[in-house]
């Protein structure tokens, strides 16, 4: 890695029973036999072209919010977590111990966002995010996931939604804000299971479960917007995927075909996702993939891009500027990972009069910190997730906005938390939030 | 429903009148602030909406509406017997109603309301005070659970099965959740087995069977049948159907990275896929279809393992036979451009949307709905064989096959029209 030799401090210890409990029910057998399977059979071609690339130049160090954070310290590296995990791997064969196993799912599941960021800086584009994923699938395979994000796939198993949410919680849920949609707009309506509407609009299971205005906030823009769109009342209503960070790609599987499957009952001409980065990219790309589409079977659209197309065309009209100076958290899974960057400025200049751009911005944002599923592991995490983006901190507070516009559900947490622990005095909102504080609602639209 | 009940129904209906005006809903909508999603009868003679009049919702069937009235009102659907029902509360009480009549006992929660094929059992998931359950036809189950997830109703309408939660859970908990807290409660009895996960299930024709997909540890997956595994594992399987008439099951497993359609556990097919699912029998149970993508990203249908030879990128809906069972057809999309295919051709012809095909009497004809633009046009073997509406249901072919019925919404009314098959293909 071409760091000098270094005394490194004592990393905390974090006591997580997902690891420490199911470590004693591993053997230096099985631990082999999971580590050479995955290795040998599930990954993909690219995984043996990286480990035979990567120079061990280290230029990725600078890439990633962690290593900035941390001090430059390099097992916070994007290849210091390769070198930690795989490398290990590879050279002993799998014969590996417990400890090393937890060692490798505390830094594969909650040291790295999978944001991808380094990638960008490495001169023969290794993806180190892949590499890691493949350390998560291995850690699964061995039960050794931590609490937190083991109980929100299990959630995703059950219920097919990330937050144990009951298939009435759920209905009931959509038809308490189709009332409160329509106190303020008179046509507002969650149409339920409407077969050959335009669209499907899907969300994430925190809006039902803790943020259940979000949706009432749809239906008075839909409603304004004058859309065609529906919403499932059975399960495929929840567009998120942590099975995707976990490494169960099973679980992952069956909860993206239940989304997909839920559009084509439906009848849709599209989905419309909530602001979500990681799910944008569950449903567009690992969840499909899994299932044998090259593409998702009806197009999936985010609401940056859905709210770029309401804004532009005229559908929505803007009746005053939200005046507050703004900033935005740029989320990997759309801009990085999609190139939404551009439209997500044009609808934030749409409606702000005071943007405050963040620096580095667009694709060379710096993640959340809370993506990839790392905010998922939970409050034992908490600490060393927070401490692990200073760098974040200090680009945010930079801007002197009041408000950091994220359209993404987990940015959206975890900007909050970074706000918190490093007292930046600055809130959050989501896009939606922007929206309905700006837009036109036609007189004859208004509930009295 | 079962074919042969379906023409038996058909036959009763008047194929005589050409062209019946149904109901004005240009009337309707200034007659109710709020006038919901339109429902047709499969015989086109009556439509229905839940509508909004004087601040509460009741049920507007040919322009007739309900005594009862509603706080809330939701999921109105014909049954297959043509009885209207939706689900509905008035003081925080849920129950369902059926052509204006709310079932006696009511709950607090009622969805997944189900239809047996013939209409006879209507179903649906409950929650009351006392846990959660299902009412079939207005009885609910005495047995109560913590949670149940779905409700599958018999083909004789006389039993419903849904996956139940067996024991408490906080959150968090993995330890407890790793043992297995999911079963499969049939008439209210859960099966004796626990699992990890139990999801889809579905009953053999008689009703005596019920399969289903469950996974026994974190990465194994399988397809009980009235609660007992089978011996072989999979990493992932799909929804199980029964062979009619029998208790075979056929479901879709993942072993080895490639999916294969298994019977009672073992490889039925001597191929495997990128993918397959929704297997599906001839009505006379002799040929088995699915979609299956027999590379990756490339979809298609295979019928008894042969894969048409034409392939599709985006989607391939569930295959649809023939009533003789020789012909087999489905919806198909590429380049987000829909068609049906029939027989691993597709028509030439693509559209914005398209619905289900469906087969004359004798298979030689395919009709579909299908959207372009703003507007439904009706499609017979890949022509387009009418003007543009506003709304059309899927069409039902006379037991003779002479003539089609179609639902249609035209000017603000739904009219009933029968035409002669000859005339559409002139
Ligand atoms: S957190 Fe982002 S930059 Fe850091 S190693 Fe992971 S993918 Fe790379
Ligand atoms: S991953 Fe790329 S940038 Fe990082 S050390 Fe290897 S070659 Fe260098
Ligand atoms: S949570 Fe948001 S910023 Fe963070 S990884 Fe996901 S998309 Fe990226």
């Amino acid at each position: 890695m071409g760091s000098p030799a270094m005394k490194l401090p004592e990393l905390p210890i974090v006591g997580d029973p997902g690891l420490d409990e199911n470590a004693k029910n591993l053997t230096p057998e099985r631990i082999a036999e999971v580590i050479n399977r995955v290795i040998d059979r599930e990954t993909a071609a690219r995984f043996r072209v990286y480990m035979n690339t990567c120079v061990h130049c280290g230029l990725c160090s600078d890439a990633c919010h962690w290593f900035l954070s941390n001090d430059r310290d390099p097992r916070f590296s994007p290849v210091g977590k390769v070198k930690q995990t795989v490398w290990e791997m590879l050279r002993k064969k799998g014969r590996v111990d417990p400890d090393f196993i937890k060692d490798c799912s505390r830094i594969a599941q909650t040291e790295c966002n999978m944001c991808r960021r380094c990638s960008m800086y490495c001169q023969v584009g290794i993806d180190v995010a892949y590499m890691l994923l493949t350390v998560r699938r291995i850690c699964h395979e061995l039960e050794m996931v931590p609490q937190f994000m083991q109980d929100t796939v299990n959630s995703h198993a059950v219920t097919l939604n990330q937050m144990w949410v009951k298939q009435d919680e759920w209905i009931d849920t959509l038809q308490w804000q189709e009332e409160e949609a329509k106190s303020e707009v008179v046509t507002a309506r969650i149409p339920l299971d409407k077969e050959g509407a335009d669209i499907f609009y899907s969300v994430i299971a925190p809006e039902p479960k803790i943020l259940a205005q979000l949706i009432g906030n749809m239906a008075q823009i839909m409603a304004v917007a004058k859309i065609d769109w529906t919403m499932p009342s059975f399960d495929g209503w929840d567009n998120s995927n942590m099975a995707m960070y976990s490494g169960d790609f099973e679980t992952m599987g069956r909860v993206e075909r239940a989304h997909h499957e839920a559009a084509l009952k439906l009848k849709v001409k599209r989905i419309v996702m909530g602001e979500c980065g990681h799910a944008f990219r569950g449903a567009v790309y690992d969840g499909p993939k899994w299932l044998g589409w090259l593409e998702p079977p009806v197009p999936v659209i985010h609401a940056v891009d859905f709210y770029h197309e309401l804004i532009t065309s005229g559908r929505i009209k803007i009746a005053k500027k939200f005046d507050e100076p703004v900033t935005v958290q740029e989320p990997c899974n759309i801009v990085r990972g999609r190139g939404l960057g551009a439209k997500l400025r044009e609808i934030i200049h749409a409606t702000c009069s005071d943007f405050r751009p963040p620096e580095p911005s667009f694709e060379h944002n710096y993640c959340c910190g809370a993506g990839g599923g790392v905010i998922n592991c939970g409050p034992p995490w908490k600490t060393s997730r927070v401490k692990g983006n200073s760098v974040k901190a200090e680009q945010l507070a930079a801007t002197k906005a009041h408000i950091i516009i994220t359209p993404c559900h987990n940015c959206h947490s975890g900007i909050e938390d970074i706000i918190s622990g490093y007292k930046l005095g600055m809130h959050v909102k989501f896009f939606s939030e922007i929206l309905m504080e700006t837009m036109e609602i036609p007189d004859e639209l208004r509930a009295e | 429903m079962e074919q042969a009940a379906q023409e038996k129904l058909n036959d009763a209906w008047d194929w005589e009148i050409p062209s019946k005006l149904v109901a004005d809903l240009d009337d309707w909508r200034e007659q109710f602030s709020e006038v919901q999603e339109l429902v047709v009868s499969q015989d086109g003679e009556r439509i229905a909406a839940i509508v909004k009049a004087d601040d509460a919702l009741t049920v507007c069937v040919n322009g007739d509406t309900w005594t009862s009235t509603f706080e809330k009102a939701w999921a109105l659907h014909f049954g297959p017997d043509g009885r209207l029902a939706c689900i509905v509360m008035n003081d925080d009480e849920w129950t369902v109603a059926q052509e204006d009549e709310p079932w006696e006992e009511r709950y607090d929660y009622v969805w997944n309301l189900r239809f047996s094929p013939d209409g006879s059992g209507v179903a649906a998931n409950i929650r009351t005070s006392d846990g959660y359950g299902v009412v079939l036809n207005g009885e609910p189950w005495d047995a109560k659970f913590l949670q149940m997830r779905s409700c599958e109703i018999s083909p004789d309408g006389l039993s419903v099965a849904g996956n139940v939660q067996l024991e408490a859970l906080s959150e968090g908990d993995i330890f407890t959740f790793r043992k297995g807290l999911w079963g499969l409660a049939v008439n209210g009895e859960p099966w004796d087995a626990h699992f990890l996960n139990v999801w889809d299930s579905v009953f053999s024709d008689d009703g005596a069977k019920v399969a289903a997909e469950v996974r026994i540890e974190p990465g194994l997956q399988t397809i009980a049948v009235n609660g007992v595994p089978w011996p072989e594992t999979f990493r992932a399987v799909w929804q199980p159907i029964f062979v009619p008439g029998s208790h075979d099951v056929v479901a879709p497993g993942l072993a080895a990275g490639a999916w294969k359609l298994l019977m009672n556990g073992k490889p039925l097919w001597n191929r495997s896929f990128a993918q397959v699912w929704h297997q599906t029998f001839s009505p006379d149970r002799q040929r088995l279809a699915a979609v299956v993508a027999s590379s990756f990203g490339r979809w298609t249908i295979a019928v008894d393992g042969d894969a048409w030879k034409t392939t599709f990128g985006d989607a391939v809906l569930p295959p649809v036979f023939s009533p003789n069972g020789r012909r087999v057809a489905a919806v198909v999309k590429e380049n987000n451009r829909w068609t049906i295919a029939v027989d691993g051709i597709p028509w030439p012809e693509d559209f914005d949307m398209v619905w289900d095909p469906v087969f004359s009497p004798d298979g030689g004809i395919v009709a579909a709905r299908a959207v372009q633009g703003k507007e439904f046009y009706m499609v017979l073997n890949g022509k387009v064989i009418s003007l543009g509406c506003a709304k059309l249901w899927d069409p039902v072919f006379s037991p003779d096959g002479s003539q089609l019925l179609l639902k249609a919404i035209e000017f603000g009314r739904l009219y009933r029209k029968v035409v002669p098959i000859k005339q559409l293909l002139a």
